[in-house]
């Protein structure tokens, strides 16, 4: 699960990591006051930042900086309700500008291969990590934790010397520690500072200081532990996902929208995926990923056809089942029950094998659905059953 | 012989009075395979599967008093990684874990304790395996299979029903079937299980089937190149059609930043020698072709 910009930040911070201040604004009357207070701190600008979950804010125009209230003001009006990428922007963050002397990334993940968390850096902050990665792959430093004891002393310092951040070496090994610190206790699988700066800041008397900030922070947190982290789950934004995302996690379904127009109902994640490829092999274009998962009753099966038919693209459904503690004769039930409350007519091809598969095709026959034994044919048959249905329409 | 479950197996299950875990056990007494103990602390003493498996408070009880050499748990995610960790402290050679929906960190932590055990982890979020005609452990169906001489290695769980389907009925049976996992974080990889392989005297040729996410199969296509030569390689990659940065049912299942494709890990099998099936139906004959004999 992606968190937004500002629970990021409230998650850095929490682990003790320095972050500059900021404000969430849900109005354009609320931006402006925000600038008041930080304009009158010292600050010479402020930054409004649109908080949503996609990427390229920047380049879409969602981060601008404003040198007066009504300024801020005026761009808060601009970025409240835009869209970025289909995404509606329903909140900005507000923050005193920084004067920025150098600019880093610093970022941990989990690395698979090697199974640790492995703490990336590189001294082109600002810049995508996947970006300097491809076009100069020494420039990024890579230190792995230790599984049990996290990341040592001697390995922020090797991190902050090679990144050339000697002259902080207190601050940047606080920071790298900090950064695994707060993977571990939130379970994220992605915590990520783009920029790390050093900021200069003067006082009132004219002293100038230097020190490292995290100005922007990005978390996404490990699905698999939600359940231990109800604080987390209470960051979730509902306004950003999909209502067949939301309905799909309540009846415990991994589903996943395409652009397709044949709706997928399979058990097992990787048979879902088979199924998709095969529809494409077919000519056809998948509508969606759908994992009724182990087990599923006839009551999910209803569900699931439910959120395939929440897709008006869709013209035909494919249903996949390989029954090994589904039972086929379970699903078949359910299928029935599905077409009854069904809204509109869509043609649906149904394959199912294994476990109780003769009692299925039993009930399918009777109630004259259209069967298919093997995958291949199951996907050509949906797919020319999709192609009917366009034609039609 | 055959890799990981055989007739030497002498298994406990961890949580066999849990729903799951007393299905699946019948199912797998059923097969053949040898359950000595049951394990569930508090339940010590009791008896389970009809009075046919003692049931004790530890692992290490199991080990000591009905010589359990090999572990499978069906334990909810929040007590699996202790139930891993009590059975390599407990010495158990074998530990196949079930459970979906553990935390990847949890993950980082328990793997390097069970290799430092020098014990085998096989999951979590797997079947299991079954060594067809001497014993299955763990939840894949056992009328799928069919006794034979080809090893199959898979991260998935339905899929790999498919293709064992679609092997045995055009006569192709198994040596051992091993389902790894569908975590980014596991116990044995694509390559471990390749290597048990290559060492099998009774695996002739290997079906690997593999999906988006990570770079195993990427691993699995040098292992291949470097220490397979001669034996016959068939795979299957799911998840052509999948978008990046979706992740697919599988935890393990995503592409980041246009690392872990389908498309990549088909160049790099394939520049090994290995056949790629474009469809789990073509695995039979892409294994008839390379000289496997139906039996």
């Amino acid at each position: 699960m992606k968190l937004q910009e500002f629970h990021a930040r409230q998650l850095l911070r929490a682990s003790g990591l320095p972050v500059p201040a900021w404000s969430v604004a849900t109005t354009p009357h609320e931006v402006g006051e925000a600038a008041v207070g930080y304009l009158a701190g010292g600050a010479e600008r402020v930054v409004v930042k649109a908080q949503v979950l996609v990427g390229g804010r920047g380049k879409a125009g969602g981060v601008k900086l404003a040198a007066n209230p009504e300024e801020a003001a005026a761009i808060g009006r601009a970025i409240l309700g835009m869209e970025i990428r289909g995404i509606r922007v329903r909140r900005v963050l507000v923050a005193p500008a920084a004067d920025i002397v150098h600019e880093y990334y610093l970022g941990a993940v989990i690395d698979r291969a090697a199974r640790r968390i492995l703490l990336m850096g590189s001294a082109a902050g600002g810049v995508e990590i996947e970006e300097v990665a491809r076009t100069d792959p020494a420039a990024v430093v890579r230190v792995h934790a230790h599984p049990h004891l996290g990341l040592l002393g001697y390995q922020a310092r090797q991190m902050a010397f090679a990144l050339g951040l000697g002259a902080h070496l207190a601050e940047a090994v606080a920071i790298a520690r900090g950064l695994v610190a707060t993977m571990v206790a939130n379970d994220a699988d992605l915590v990520e500072v783009n920029p790390l700066a050093i900021v200069r800041e003067r006082a009132s008397d004219g002293t100038e200081t230097l020190s490292l900030q995290c100005l922007d922070a990005k978390v996404t947190i490990d699905d698999s532990a939600l359940p231990r982290h109800p604080e987390l789950e209470a960051m979730r934004d509902l306004d950003e996902e999909d209502p067949a995302d939301v309905e799909a996690r309540a009846a415990d379904l991994s589903f996943i929208k395409l652009e397709g127009t044949i709706g997928c109902m399979v058990n097992g994640a990787g048979l879902a995926m088979t199924t998709m490829d095969l529809v494409k092999r077919a000519g056809g274009a998948p509508a969606n990923f759908l994992d009724i998962g182990g087990g599923a009753r006839s009551d999910k099966v209803a569900t699931a056809m439910r959120l395939i038919l929440s897709d008006a693209n869709v013209r035909a459904i494919l249903v996949n089942i390989f029954g090994g503690i589904t039972r086929g004769d379970e699903v078949a039930r359910g299928l029935i029950e599905a077409r009854a409350q069904q809204e509109r007519d869509v043609p649906m091809v149904v394959r199912i094998v294994g476990t109780n598969a003769a009692e299925a095709a039993t009930i399918l026959e009777a109630a004259a659905f259209e069967t298919a034994t093997s995958l291949d044919d199951a996907a050509a048959r949906a797919v020319a059953a999709a192609e009917r249905a366009g034609a039609a329409a | 012989m055959s890799i990981l479950v055989g007739r030497e197996t002498r298994l406990v299950v961890q949580g066999i009075t849990g729903r799951e875990g007393e299905f699946h056990s019948r199912q797998m007494q059923a097969y053949g395979t040898r359950i000595v103990a049951g394990q569930r602390p508090g339940k010590g003493g009791q008896r389970a599967l009809d009075g046919s498996v003692p049931i004790f408070d530890t692992v290490a009880q199991a080990v000591a008093e009905a010589g359990a050499n090999t572990s499978v748990i069906y334990v909810p995610a929040s007590g699996a990684p202790d139930a891993i960790l009590e059975a390599v402290d407990a010495g158990i050679g074998a530990i196949f874990c079930i459970t979906e929906g553990i935390p990847a960190l949890d993950m980082l932590k328990v793997v390097p304790v069970v290799e430092a055990a020098g014990a085998k982890l096989i999951g979590p979020n797997c079947p299991g395996a079954t060594s067809p005609g001497r014993a299955k452990v763990g939840i894949i169906p056992a009328s799928i299979h069919r006794e034979g001489r080809v090893g199959l290695v898979s991260r998935s769980g339905t899929l790999t029903y498919e293709v064992v389907q679609a092997m045995s009925d055009a006569g192709i049976g198994q040596s051992t079937c091993v389902g790894i996992g569908g975590d980014p974080i596991h116990g044995l990889t694509f390559s471990d299980v390749l290597a048990l392989f290559r060492d099998d005297p009774e695996t002739d040729a290997i079906v690997l089937i593999g999906e988006i996410g990570g770079s195993e199969e990427e691993q699995a296509a040098a292992f291949a190149a470097e220490q397979l030569q001669g034996m016959p390689m068939v795979a299957f990659i799911a998840g052509r059609t999948a978008p990046e940065g979706k992740r697919m049912g599988h935890a393990g299942a995503i592409v980041s930043g246009g690392m872990g494709t389908a498309a990549g890990k088909v160049v790099a099998l394939e520049a090994a020698g290995v056949r790629i099936a474009a469809s789990p139906t073509e695995i039979p004959r892409l294994l008839l072709s390379a000289g496997v004999r139906p039996q």
